[in-house]
């Protein structure tokens, strides 16, 4: 091996292991079971789990029709819907926090109508944290679905047809199952960040203990005044991404059936 | 539901159109013959409605599927076709059961009533130990009679099969090949046979429809379609020698060069076509003097091939010509590659026909 590849290559290797190494040298770990168990991270573990799995329902449910719009719909304009939809892979959660208190804050764009008239309001609430980390997630799904639905084979579409099968049923029945591996894998990517949620999450929903205070933010509070148990929070964030990763591990590059 | 399907028009793909014009009645096999790129695929493609016309109609019995003018286009899955594609397109996440159950489910049948349907067509074709198994499991063979089957569970009026035999290797394809003409005589809409191979052609069609770059240059019995090509196509898969030329006093005038002389010509200046067998062509190493054969040519030989039982001799000369001898006058010719030599036809050897008219 060159060293020209070797020596930038362990550099690469150690910078981004080291933080997760340190993270486990430095885990309080007689002491862990007792932060863990205590009200407040065990409340926020909850709603970190419970909104990350909303959001990625939502995903899934908005998220797969849309990838399909954007794979399979020519027309003009579609492109630009894209880089829309595509567009919160890149802006700063911060800045998709704003964006979403002006559009469904209390004197939002559409937020106004839908505290005036339906009484409901988002920002600040449970529910706010599902928009946010949603709003922050969905794309990931979008571009895992759309690629596999490029990638399906039509010819199966088509041979569904000619058996009598209307265009919602294709979808259902040939389809949806065709790229069900890519839509796993999406919606795992989509829980991961999700559950990861930060920016976004304290810009539109604040930082309440018990109903908007999820894991992310918690570990931020504790670094303030328990950096003990901010690195234990950090460590179960940390098992749970193991986790996932191990669990993608053979889906990652799956794309099809066939693939 | 049968009737006869009656498609007229014209599809268009880019540069290339495709001309249609066919009845295609119940209980009938009806056999495309075309080189590659002819429009075969497209034509039973617009016949399923998976491709659009340009212009015309396709009426099947009672129902319009197409008319372009009045702008009505019905949908592949409202049209009751059977299509057998040549990669069959198994559904790869169903097991046989459910490909071939899927007809009957997209119509709204229960799981239950999907399987036992499918059960009876896979019973039918004499295949239902494969019920369970998943395609990638199948071999070619088994591959192509679950897609037939899967076809025909959809009841449907018109059965369209795109080279059913391709994708087999020889021995299997005479098995499937036999099969397959026992379930299409037993089938009651019509049927649409896509191929390539003659022979296959001729076993399963009742009538041969012969597609060269878009348009239909020749329909009719098989057997007919054989004996009288319409085109150097269907003559070199049929293996005659074909040549196209105008009658005159003298003989066939034919247009690349030469005259043919036959016993039972076609009027004085009218296009004739002439069709002559390789094995009707002697050779002989010097000019024949004192015989009856009214045709008689020099050649050179361009090559030679050893079928079976018999030397195919491709010859250059005014016209070129394809011979069938026996090894045996090889050997007492003393020919080779190169050699020149005379060849001698009867004239009552020649079958001559009218040639159609073509733009």
């Amino acid at each position: 091996m060159p060293v020209l590849i070797a020596a930038p290559a362990a550099i690469g290797f150690v910078f981004l292991a080291l933080p997760l190494f340190a993270l486990l040298v430095r885990a309080p770990w007689r002491g862990l079971r007792g932060v863990l168990t205590g009200h407040a991270p065990l409340t926020a573990l909850r709603l970190s789990l419970e909104c990350a799995t909303t959001a990625a329902a939502i995903s899934v449910v908005l998220g797969v029709p849309l990838a399909w719009v954007l794979a399979r719909v020519r027309a003009p304009g579609i492109g630009l819907l894209r880089a829309l939809v595509l567009l919160p892979l890149v802006v700063p959660p911060v800045v998709g926090g704003v964006a979403l208190l002006e559009a469904l804050g209390r004197r939002g764009v559409v937020g106004r109508y839908l505290d005036s008239w339906f009484g409901v309001t988002l920002p600040f609430t449970t529910s706010g944290v599902i928009v946010a980390e949603t709003f922050v997630a969905m794309p990931f799904l979008v571009i895992s679905v759309e690629g596999a639905l490029r990638a399906a084979d039509r010819d199966l579409e088509e041979a569904a047809a000619t058996l009598g099968a209307s265009r919602t049923t294709v979808f259902r029945r040939v389809t949806l199952p065709l790229v069900a591996p890519s839509v796993a894998a999406g919606a795992v990517l989509c829980w991961a960040r999700a559950l990861g949620e930060f920016g976004a999450t304290i810009t539109f929903a604040g930082n309440y203990p018990g109903t908007t205070q999820t894991m992310p933010l918690a570990v931020y509070n504790a670094l303030e005044t328990d950096p003990q148990s901010a690195v234990a929070l950090s460590l179960v964030l940390l098992a749970v991404a193991v986790v996932v990763l191990a669990a993608l591990r053979d889906r990652w590059l799956r794309t099809g059936w066939n693939a | 539901m049968t009737g006869t399907v009656v498609a007229r028009g014209s599809v268009r793909r880019g540069a290339f159109t495709l001309g249609v014009d066919l009845n295609l009645r119940p209980g009938e096999v009806v056999g495309v013959l075309g080189p590659n790129g002819a429009g075969k695929t497209t034509l039973l493609r617009a016949l399923a409605g998976l491709d659009t016309m340009s212009e015309g109609r396709i009426l099947a019995g009672e129902r319009t599927w197409v008319d372009v003018a009045a702008r009505v286009f019905l949908p592949s899955e409202r049209r009751s076709v059977g299509y057998v594609f040549q990669n069959y397109r198994l559904f790869p996440h169903l097991s046989v059961r459910d490909n071939v159950g899927f007809a009957a489910r997209a119509q709204g049948a229960s799981k239950r009533e999907s399987r036992e349907a499918a059960a009876e067509w896979l019973t039918r074709l004499g295949i239902a130990e494969l019920a369970p198994r998943a395609p990638r499991e199948l071999s070619g063979g088994q591959a192509q009679r679950v897609a037939l089957a899967r076809a025909l569970a959809v009841h449907p009026t018109l059965l369209l099969l795109d080279e059913p035999l391709a994708a087999l290797d020889a021995q299997t394809r005479i098995e499937v090949r036999s099969e397959l003409r026992t379930h299409l005589a037993e089938f009651a809409g019509a049927t649409v046979v896509v191929t390539h191979d003659p022979l296959e052609a001729m076993m399963l069609a009742d009538r041969l429809v012969v597609l060269e770059g878009g348009r239909i240059v020749q329909q009719g019995a098989p057997a007919d379609v054989a004996r009288r090509p319409a085109t150097q196509y269907t003559a070199r898969l049929v293996g005659l020698n074909l040549y196209e030329g105008t009658v005159t006093a003298d003989g066939i005038s034919l247009d690349g060069g030469g005259v043919l002389v036959a016993a039972e010509p076609e009027p004085i200046g009218s296009r004739a076509l002439v069709a002559m067998r390789p094995s009707a062509v002697a050779l002989h190493s010097e000019r024949p003097e004192h015989s009856s054969p009214r045709n008689v040519w020099p050649a050179t030989v361009a090559s030679l091939e050893l079928l079976t039982d018999r030397v195919r001799v491709q010859l250059t000369g005014t016209p070129d010509a394809l011979a069938d001898v026996t090894p045996d006058a090889v050997a007492t010719l003393g020919i080779t590659e190169g050699s020149a030599v005379w060849l001698s036809v009867k004239a009552t050897e020649l079958d001559v026909y009218p040639a159609e008219r073509r733009p």
